[in-house]
């Protein structure tokens, strides 16, 4: 980490605390939405970055994260700091699951993917068929007065779920820095290169893929906590959808995978300009339903075109800091 | 005392018998060569030592203890390192930080393992290179980091597939002198597949042949090349060259 990256560093930092003071609240809903992409992207960037195991599936840590802790505060009145371990728990047991199938019996690469979307969507139908969670008509929580902190119970304004995105998003980059440079970021690396060989050299694959995948889904269970909190509503077709596990992978992809601050910045440009570009053509008066997808789909091409390890790898050597 | 004793591995790949009950000792200390025209089943054998597969038969003892049927990174732990005959770097990472990954093994801490990886580097003359992606590196040098990274896991019993393969003489004799000197300082012992026969009469105190999986012939060196059997199946052709 040289000065300038820290200076760069230093001063993001200190534009994302003040945000909430001079952002209205159009920009602060954007600047949540970001931070939750972020968050989401760092942790399936665990499991696909560092450790090489492709997820499309991770709508299903956010759904039963989100209808977890939900459910506990919808039906017991059991607060979310309190439920956030259950959605864990229940996240991490998932993950373990799946894990254990595919690493054991030797399922990778695309069918490994094609095992995690499976897993998303039968628990979508699964959950569609949930009266306790609501079923199909949804899942409410009741919104309480927006202008009181209720910081026990995850109640209060856009603000209060800003700071709340903000320290999970600055949270997981140190965590994942922590573990990049730690043995299980050496050998989660060496597996994504080359498994054999990782294995060759006395690693046991199976237990470090397990911990990536655990640790992933672990992180993703918070972020559908947020989610649960912060939308209030939630809809197993809405939720478990591929294209919210899509959502995630999206800014890592954009950014840089495997790279840190790649999520952080891969899910800022694809909003802002999917807003803007939205926001831009309405002002036109075109209202074109998709275009939002369409837009992803453009920049997929090109990132992958002319950037295939993303743009946060590229502009780090232009701006003069390191990955 | 042998290190390693494998007795009548074979193997045998939809009714190819890759190999046939081979038989193979080595010595603690000595350097045993491994040779054999293509296809005659020694990256078979290595790879059965190594665990990347069972043998369908036999047995091979490492250290007085049963070995066959462990993973791959079990027999590692248990102090056999292996080099792989398709060198598989891994590519992203730098030179450094592929060593740091064999280092890991015995030094769990980041900094320690960066330190002895640096030993070994210095040892296989990639040093200079150590900031450099592996995809960077040309043959040679990912031959050397090949053997580099396995001996990061500190093995007492060192397996090499064909690493003096696309090497020139002088680097040959470069990596010849590399392996004398851990095997005369540290004691490791080494047990080689190799074809260029410079390297093999150089390195080797015992060769065994293998020939259509089964061990055909096995002596000193200057036994083998009088061996009519080995003469009739394999150097005859190999010295021509």
């Amino acid at each position: 980490m040289n000065r300038r990256a820290l200076a760069l560093g230093a001063l993001l930092l200190a534009v994302l605390l003040l945000l909430p003071a001079f952002a209205g609240s159009y920009a602060l809903s954007v600047a949540t939405l970001i931070l939750y992409l972020a968050y989401a992207g760092q942790a399936w960037n665990v499991m696909m970055g560092f450790a090489g195991q492709l997820s499309l599936g991770h709508s299903l840590y956010v759904g039963v994260g989100a209808y977890a802790s939900a459910a506990l505060f919808y039906h017991l009145g059991i607060a979310p700091w309190a439920g956030v371990w259950l959605s864990i728990a229940l996240c991490v047991a998932l993950g373990a699951a799946i894990g254990f199938l595919a690493f054991r019996f030797g399922i990778s690469g695309v069918y490994f993917a094609l095992l995690t979307i499976a897993f998303a969507e039968f628990t979508r139908i699964g959950f569609d068929h949930m009266d306790w969670t609501g079923g199909p008509g949804g899942m409410f929580i009741k919104v309480a007065q927006r202008d009181s902190i209720d910081l026990l119970n995850f109640r209060g304004p856009p603000a209060m779920y800003y700071y709340a995105i903000l320290f999970l998003a600055l949270s997981a980059l140190v965590f994942c820095n922590y573990l990049l440079k730690s043995k299980a970021g050496y050998y989660w690396q060496a597996i994504r290169e080359d498994e054999e060989a990782a294995q060759a050299l006395g690693i046991n694959t199976f237990r470090w893929k397990m911990l990536a995948v655990m640790l992933s889904s672990a992180m993703t269970a918070v972020a559908g906590v947020f989610f649960a909190f912060y939308y209030n509503n939630l809809f197993p077709e809405q939720i478990f959808h591929i294209s919210r596990s899509i959502e995630i992978i999206l800014g890592p992809i954009i950014g840089g995978v495997g790279t840190l601050f790649g999520p952080i910045l891969g899910a800022a440009v694809l909003t802002v300009l999917a807003d803007a570009i939205t926001e831009v053509l309405a002002a036109f008066g075109w209202e074109i339903p998709g275009i939002k997808q369409v837009f992803y789909g453009l920049v997929l091409l090109a990132v992958v075109t002319y950037l295939p390890n993303g743009i946060w790898p590229a502009l780090a050597r232009r701006i003069g800091v390191s990955k | 005392m042998s290190l390693l004793q494998v007795r009548g591995i074979s193997k045998s790949f939809r009714g190819l018998k890759a190999v046939s009950a081979a038989s193979v000792e080595v010595a603690q200390g000595a350097i045993v060569a491994l040779i054999g025209p293509n296809g005659a089943g020694k990256t078979t054998c290595f790879n059965m030592i190594a665990g990347a597969f069972p043998p369908d038969a036999g047995q091979i003892v490492f250290d007085g203890a049963d070995i066959q049927g462990l993973r791959p990174d079990q027999v590692c732990v248990a102090g056999i390192g292996r080099t792989f005959q398709i060198v598989k770097p891994f590519a992203g990472l730098s030179v450094l930080d592929n060593v740091v990954v064999g280092a890991l093994l015995r030094e769990p801490h980041v900094p320690a393992a960066r330190k002895s990886a640096l030993a070994i580097l210095e040892k296989l003359k990639l040093a200079a290179k150590k900031d450099l992606p592996a995809s960077s590196l040309t043959l040679p040098d990912r031959k050397r980091l090949e053997v580099a990274r396995a001996l990061a896991t500190r093995p007492r019993l060192l397996l090499l597939d064909e690493v003096m393969a696309g090497l020139r003489p002088t680097e040959c004799d470069a990596m010849v002198e590399v392996f004398r000197e851990l095997n005369r300082a540290d004691g490791l012992t080494i047990l080689l597949i190799e074809h260029v026969m410079r390297a093999v009469m150089a390195l080797a105190q015992h060769v065994v042949v293998l020939h259509h999986g089964e061990v055909i012939a096995g002596g000193t060196p200057a036994e083998i090349v009088r061996n009519p059997a080995v003469l009739a199946c394999y150097l005859g052709e190999e010295t021509e060259i």
